[in-house]
């Protein structure tokens, strides 16, 4: 079964580093991996999925926290969440069949990007499931590249995993990164 | 006031209260070396700088404070690796400083530069680099913070060569370290106190185990006082030896691997063990399946990683161990456990007659006659610094310690050579103590430059080698699982006493139990560091074992004499 964990890191040299050293040395697998600022400066975001047949689940929440730069770590696999993948995939596309793939692309809600005489690249995001059925309705037509950013996820409704912070660690949150 | 960054380096150490520093200077600590002239601070200059690595822990582990060890990039860091890993694996607070090449040729793979943050990052608790002169003393403070709080471990910091030169108009200030990911101060919920209390009052064959986090925490009184109200018998973990006092009518000695035998029977058969700042390694719990099946277990534990990582716990106090014992023990009610303890002491059957100290003079001297005499005659006061292998495990059987802080020895990491300068270490932080090193004839010669250091220092050391010809663990493991084919084990030694000679200390040779506290006395009244030989039984094993994989109360035995055979 997959995991997903999302952390809030400081925004420094080698972090990332650091967390993905957790993964290493214990040889869990990390299926997915995605990091990017927060609205919040000095605080980045990390979405890591695991495979949970793989991977020692329980263990990660402690080896993470073990970290010193690590501020906040949440499962968010039994809470209802949103998780998002974006995959750009660039296709052969002649005149003749150009139509036919735009209209696929449509029926996904897919955005194309660029356009030359023999090419397209079609934008597209959503949950895996739906990333996946495009790529491969779009395979008979010939891809020639693709690139995915990996699974983002953020808990729904109004709690975050910031305010969480503090509740579930009985934890002060350091003045800088209290919310306005 | 404007300060070079090696300035600010040596006056923020003197602000942590650092007294001693073991180190080897080299091009990228040029600027620090310069500047410790002017310093309070005691430079010992090792012989290697896995020597001063290992200084430092002994020095953190006997006095509990932070210990500092200082080498230059390159060689001078990778050499230091061993003793990180040995500080990390045993939580021991130290703190290890590097010089970097400057910050311009960082990643040009310049002379004697070497990613020293990127090899230590899963050695250390925590590790920075430092290529700005500012950023020197908020980074010590921080370091010697994380270094002490929590459960604690080894930091690094690495230091450009251009941010010790560099000036910078600078003011020590005493702001607290900044650190909003660090949680060292965990407290465990009420309503796990009182399922523990209630746990603990049903009991009927409860069991300590004393960790390495006793000491740390220093929660000797609490957990003496819980055992004694409680009725509770003690055993400890290697590194836990000394948490409790060994002479102590509940206390069981060692458990684990090479405890003894009836010790584990007792972890078998007890209904409860209260783990007590430990974290179950596979030397303690032999095959984790048919581990204690009996018991329901409470774990006391600093580091919420550590539970349920090797033993499935029944309840978990995350915290500080002398506090959490300290809100604990008000509902701790007296209770009666006689019959357990009578039924503990009729588990030791032929125990005292299979040991070794006991058994019949056959003329030959044994490594436990040295440990014994030696326990006997420094009426278990010194402290004990031993190497690894089997001499580690006889000092851990035969020297029984009362005071804490006064068994030090490479536990998680077993590092063979960590003994001579380790017992150094623990000299200059406990300076009045008597400190013994006990090593084997391998172990010794892996660090024995160090004996140099001694001589330069003038400070009194004793050492004991117990000489048995053999890497005698690996010989015993051959023995016993390798048909006694004995590949590479065999180890022509250096005649020890010339060794000591040359280095302007005095070595002893002996070779019979009749010598033995002889000697022992005349190192003890010799005002400089002596070095005795003792040629003991070359092919002696360390019983009883727990063979790798089987349940703790499979032990191999020391095979009964035939007289005693006949006799009972």
């Amino acid at each position: 079964m997959r995991h997903t964990f999302v952390a809030l890191v400081e925004d420094k040299t080698g972090v990332l580093n650091r967390v993905v050293s957790v993964f290493r040395r214990r040889t869990f697998n990390i299926e997915s991996l995605t990091v990017g600022r927060t609205h919040q400066e000095g605080i980045s975001r990390i979405t890591i999925v695991v495979d949970s047949d793989k991977t020692d689940v329980v263990r990660i929440m402690p080896y993470m926290y073990k970290l010193i730069n690590v501020l906040q770590v949440e499962d968010l696999t039994y809470q209802p969440h949103v998780n998002r993948d974006l995959a750009m995939v660039k296709i052969t596309a002649t005149p003749e069949n150009r139509a036919a793939i735009m209209q696929l692309a449509e029926v996904f809600r897919a955005r194309v990007v660029d356009v030359t005489n023999n090419s397209l690249i079609i934008e597209i995001t959503g949950d895996e499931e739906k990333i996946d059925g495009f790529v491969d309705v779009l395979r008979p037509y010939g891809i020639i590249e693709m690139v995915r950013t990996g699974i983002i996820a953020m808990e729904r409704g109004t709690s975050t995993l910031i305010n969480n912070m503090g509740e579930s660690q009985n934890y002060e949150l350091p003045i800088e990164f209290k919310m306005a | 006031m404007n300060k070079t960054g090696a300035q600010i380096f040596w006056e923020c150490l003197e602000r942590e209260g650092v007294d001693v520093i073991f180190g080897y200077p080299g091009g990228a600590t040029l600027p620090i070396y310069d500047a410790l002239v002017t310093s309070k601070i005691h430079h010992v200059l090792v012989r290697h700088e896995q020597g001063a690595s290992h200084m430092a822990d002994g020095y953190a582990r006997a006095s509990g404070r932070v210990g500092v060890a200082l080498a230059t990039s390159g060689p001078g860091a990778t050499n230091l690796i061993t003793g990180i890993a040995t500080a990390l694996m045993d939580s021991s607070p130290v703190v290890f400083i590097t010089g970097q090449v400057s910050s311009p040729l960082i990643g040009y793979d310049a002379f004697q530069e070497t990613d020293v943050t990127g090899i230590t990052l899963p050695i250390t608790k925590h590790n920075y680099l430092i290529t700005d002169a500012k950023d020197i003393a908020p980074t010590i403070r921080e370091a010697f913070f994380l270094a002490k709080s929590g459960r604690p471990g080894p930091v690094l910091i690495d230091i450009t060569k251009d941010a010790q030169q560099a000036t910078i108009d600078w003011e020590y200030d005493d702001k607290p370290a900044h650190l909003p990911g660090y949680r060292p101060d965990f407290r465990p919920a009420n309503t796990e106190f009182e399922r523990a209390v209630e746990m603990i009052h049903n009991a009927k064959k409860p069991l300590i185990l004393a960790g390495h986090g006793i000491l740390i925490s220093g929660a000797m009184e609490e957990v003496l006082e819980f055992a004694e109200r409680t009725q509770t018998p003690v055993a400890d973990t290697l590194l836990g030896l000394g948490a409790f006092p060994g002479s102590h009518s509940l206390s069981l000695g060692m458990m684990g691997m090479h405890g003894e035998a009836w010790v584990n029977k007792a972890i078998q058969e007890a209904d409860l063990l209260l783990a007590f700042g430990m974290r179950f390694d596979d030397r303690v719990t032999g095959k984790i399946s048919h581990y204690a099946p009996k018991a329901k277990k409470i774990h006391i534990e600093i580091d919420p990683s550590e539970i349920n990582k090797n033993v499935q716990v029944d309840i978990a106090l995350v915290g500080d161990l002398k506090e959490t014992l300290q809100k604990l023990l008000p509902s701790i009610k007296t209770v009666d456990h006689t019959e357990w303890l009578e039924e503990i002491n009729t588990m030791k059957g032929h125990s005292a007659v299979r040991d070794i100290k006991n058994l019949p003079d056959n003329g030959h001297l044994y490594a436990a006659h040295v440990i014994n005499a030696l326990w006997q005659v420094t009426k278990g006061e010194a402290i004990i610094v031993s190497d690894v292998g089997q001499n580690q495990m006889w000092t851990a059987q035969y020297y029984r310690h009362d005071q804490p802080n006064t068994s030090i020895t490479s536990g998680g990491l077993g590092t063979m050579g960590f003994g001579l300068p380790g017992g150094i270490g623990a000299k200059f932080a406990m300076p009045d103590k008597e400190v013994w090193v006990i090593a084997g004839d391998g172990g010794i010669q892996m660090t024995q430059a160090e004996l140099s250091t001694i001589a330069q220092e003038g400070i009194k050391v004793n050492i004991a080698i117990l000489n048995n010809g053999y890497l005698g663990m690996v010989r015993q493991w051959q023995e016993f699982f390798y048909d006694k084919r004995y590949s590479a084990t065999p180890m022509k030694g250096p005649d020890f006493v010339k060794i000591a000679d040359a280095h302007d200390l005095t070595g002893l040779h002996v070779d019979s139990r009749d010598q033995v506290i002889d000697a022992i006395e005349a190192a003890r009244k010799n005002p400089g560091t002596v070095l005795i030989d003792f040629k003991v039984e070359k092919e002696d094993s360390v019983y009883p074992m727990v063979p790798t994989g089987a349940a703790i109360d499979a032990m191999i035995r020391r095979p009964l004499p035939e007289s005693v055979i006949q006799e009972s």
